[in-house]
């Protein structure tokens, strides 16, 4: 058994979630110890009033985005609660894609202001009633969402100070060499490319 | 020579406007590289808009690229003040998605370490608070606590401030007897001298008290919408440790008291800090009495490397070692938010896998981004020399914040 930090038993949680969320729900699911509970877009302020007012979730923690290339809607929303009264955490989930808006949460929790501008930020996911989705974590006047899947690890840009033009300059990025990325799949693990001198035995 | 009436700015009846000033982001009080924009009536913020991301690195993308043991270090990174915390939260969201149990010598000697951390942590925090506001002395006898505590470090992990020694299954290497009763000779005899005195300074000091109670008070319901932790929260007076109400490690077989304050100013806020560091020496004390003998590393060599001694005699032990190293290890599928109880709050990951040897996603729920959220809503009203006590009471390193 892991030693990693241990709060109340998720025995019945997951009914009365259902239960006081009703048709909101799409799926609860509890794995490795912690109830996930996927959501429709639409109905997250009604479902956040829920959890925070019926089931006792106070605290909102977290906002994490998380991009998907390969689903349809692509991007998903993770809220992280905390319930400091029954000493419990469960988590949220909704999905969007870039033109669908994720309805705010800072009605309910202020703390979702920087949160949320930070999963726009990083992933180009708009909340709708968040009145001040600046960027946060990126350069002043960047473009792109760097934390999607296919937003290279070295950007675009990369900065320099001109000792001529006595300033910061953008410029292209230029790699010295490509950038390594070592695939460490076993052959007989189910690797999907065909290694060299693998087509001499058909 | 004297002014000549229409010269003077209040006497012409004109509107007076509001001054808008950026602080930082090279200020000795900004602790790190914070931008305030204020907006100021007079010398009365009106308006603060912290810009945060001066130094952002990229951490959470460059996470996604290395295997789960390669991305360790990086946590070191993140808050450099308290780096074995952070540590902490990780390997503990790894240990929870592989369900690998840990020898139990690895567990005391990560909570006498975190504890340690936390003395760290609070040295730096405490002596820089008092700086901000004014008093110069304290700060450089905490200092020499937290010189002693880099040492200790140093002597189980070869580093001062990056240690990258909590690894998933356990720790490193095995820590030598002597930096233990070091260790015990250090907390019984130096710390307290060192540090009471320092306080002693500062606690019932007539200048500090003036620049720190009643500044920023926080409601029990403020603190709770704006998702504070750690010392924040309990400052605001809600007795909330996760330490306590979610023990992980062997924390639930220390004994311990949660100091919360009374009216949530920073002047409480600073002393649930002090409160704290007696607590963990005596976390420590009882760490070091109990930690029984053993392995530190778990033996599933799936996870953790086999003893370098093994690897020259077993041909098997190489080889899991040379996986190890170079594809590392692979960590089912799933989701897990593991959260504890930095000495900063509540430091989070939020780590999800795909079932390969890297990490899918890894989200970093820095102390700071809350605290410093609401630092808008607790500066308004005060002096502008306040900021600074305020931001001093906030504990906040931009490793973290800005990731």
């Amino acid at each position: 058994m892991h030693s990693a930090p241990r709060y109340a038993s998720n025995e019945g949680v997951a009914d009365a979630i259902a239960k006081a969320l009703g048709k909101d729900v799409i799926d609860i699911a509890e794995a490795h110890g912690e109830i996930a509970v996927h959501v429709v877009t639409a109905r997250l302020v009604e479902v956040m009033t829920a959890l925070r007012d019926q089931c006792a979730y106070q605290q909102l923690m977290e906002i994490a985005g998380v991009d998907w290339p390969d689903h349809d809607p692509r991007f998903e929303v993770v809220y992280c609660l905390l319930s400091l009264t029954k000493n419990h955490r469960i988590r949220v989930h909704v999905r969007t894609n870039e033109e669908v808006p994720v309805p705010s949460v800072t009605g309910i929790w202020p703390v979702a202001g920087w949160l949320e501008r930070e999963v726009f930020d990083m992933y180009g996911v708009v909340f709708e009633g968040n009145s001040d989705l600046r960027r946060i974590l990126t350069d002043y006047g960047f473009s792109g969402h760097p934390q999607r899947k296919d937003f290279p690890l070295t950007g675009y840009t990369e900065l320099r100070y001109s000792e001529e033009h006595k300033r910061v300059m953008y410029e292209p990025v230029s790699l010295a060499q490509d950038f390594r990325k070592f695939d460490f799949m076993s052959p007989w693990e189910g690797a999907d490319y065909v290694l060299p001198g693998d087509e001499k035995g058909e | 020579m004297s002014l000549s009436p229409d010269l003077a700015p209040t006497t012409t009846g004109e509107d007076i406007q509001n001054y808008t000033i950026n602080f930082g982001p090279q200020h000795p009080a900004a602790h790190g590289v914070l931008r305030l924009v204020m907006e100021l009536d007079g010398e009365i913020v009106e308006r603060l808009d912290p810009h945060v991301g001066l130094l952002h690195r990229g951490t959470e993308k460059l996470i996604e690229y290395k295997t789960y043991l390669q991305a360790l270090p990086y946590f070191d990174r993140l808050d450099y003040c308290s780096p074995l915390c952070m540590e902490h939260s990780y390997v503990l969201a790894i240990e929870k998605l592989l369900n690998v149990e840990v020898p139990l010598r690895a567990q005391y000697l990560r909570v006498l370490f975190a504890e340690l951390t936390r003395i760290c942590n609070h040295m730096l925090n405490l002596g820089s608070h008092v700086m901000d506001v004014g008093a110069m002395t304290p700060n450089l006898w905490l200092f020499e606590i937290r010189e002693d505590c880099l040492n200790f470090f140093e002597r189980a992990s070869g580093a001062r401030m990056h240690s990258a020694w909590f690894r998933p299954g356990g720790v490193h290497q095995d820590v030598p007897l002597k930096l233990l009763t070091d260790i015990a000779d250090w907390l019984d005899t130096r710390v307290p001298r060192l540090f009471e005195d320092a306080i002693s300074l500062v606690a019932d000091n007539r200048i500090f008290k003036q620049r720190n109670v009643d500044i920023a008070t926080v409601s029990q319901e403020d603190a709770i919408r704006w998702g504070f932790s750690g010392p924040m929260i309990r400052g605001a007076g809600l007795p909330w440790d996760i330490r306590k109400s979610q023990p992980y490690d062997v924390y639930d077989r220390v004994e311990f008291d949660v100091p919360v304050g009374t009216k949530g100013d920073c002047y409480d806020r600073f002393m649930v800090r002090v409160e704290e560091v007696r607590q963990s020496i005596r976390i420590m004390k009882q760490c070091l009495r109990d930690m029984p003998e053993g392995p530190v590393l778990t033996d599933d060599r799936k996870v953790a490397p086999p003893k370098r001694g093994e690897m020259k005699q077993s041909m098997e032990a190489l080889i899991h070692h040379f996986k190890l190293y170079t594809e590392g290890f692979k960590v089912p599928e799933g989701s897990v938010y593991v959260a504890t109880e930095s000495p900063k709050g509540e430091f989070g990951v939020y780590l999800v896998s795909d079932g390969t040897n890297k990490p899918y996603r890894c989200k970093i729920r820095p102390t700071a981004f809350s605290h410093l959220q609401a630092m808008d809503f607790m500066s308004r009203g005060h002096m502008l020399a306040d900021t600074t006590a305020i931001l001093g009471a906030l504990d906040i390193v931009f490793g973290e914040c800005d990731r």
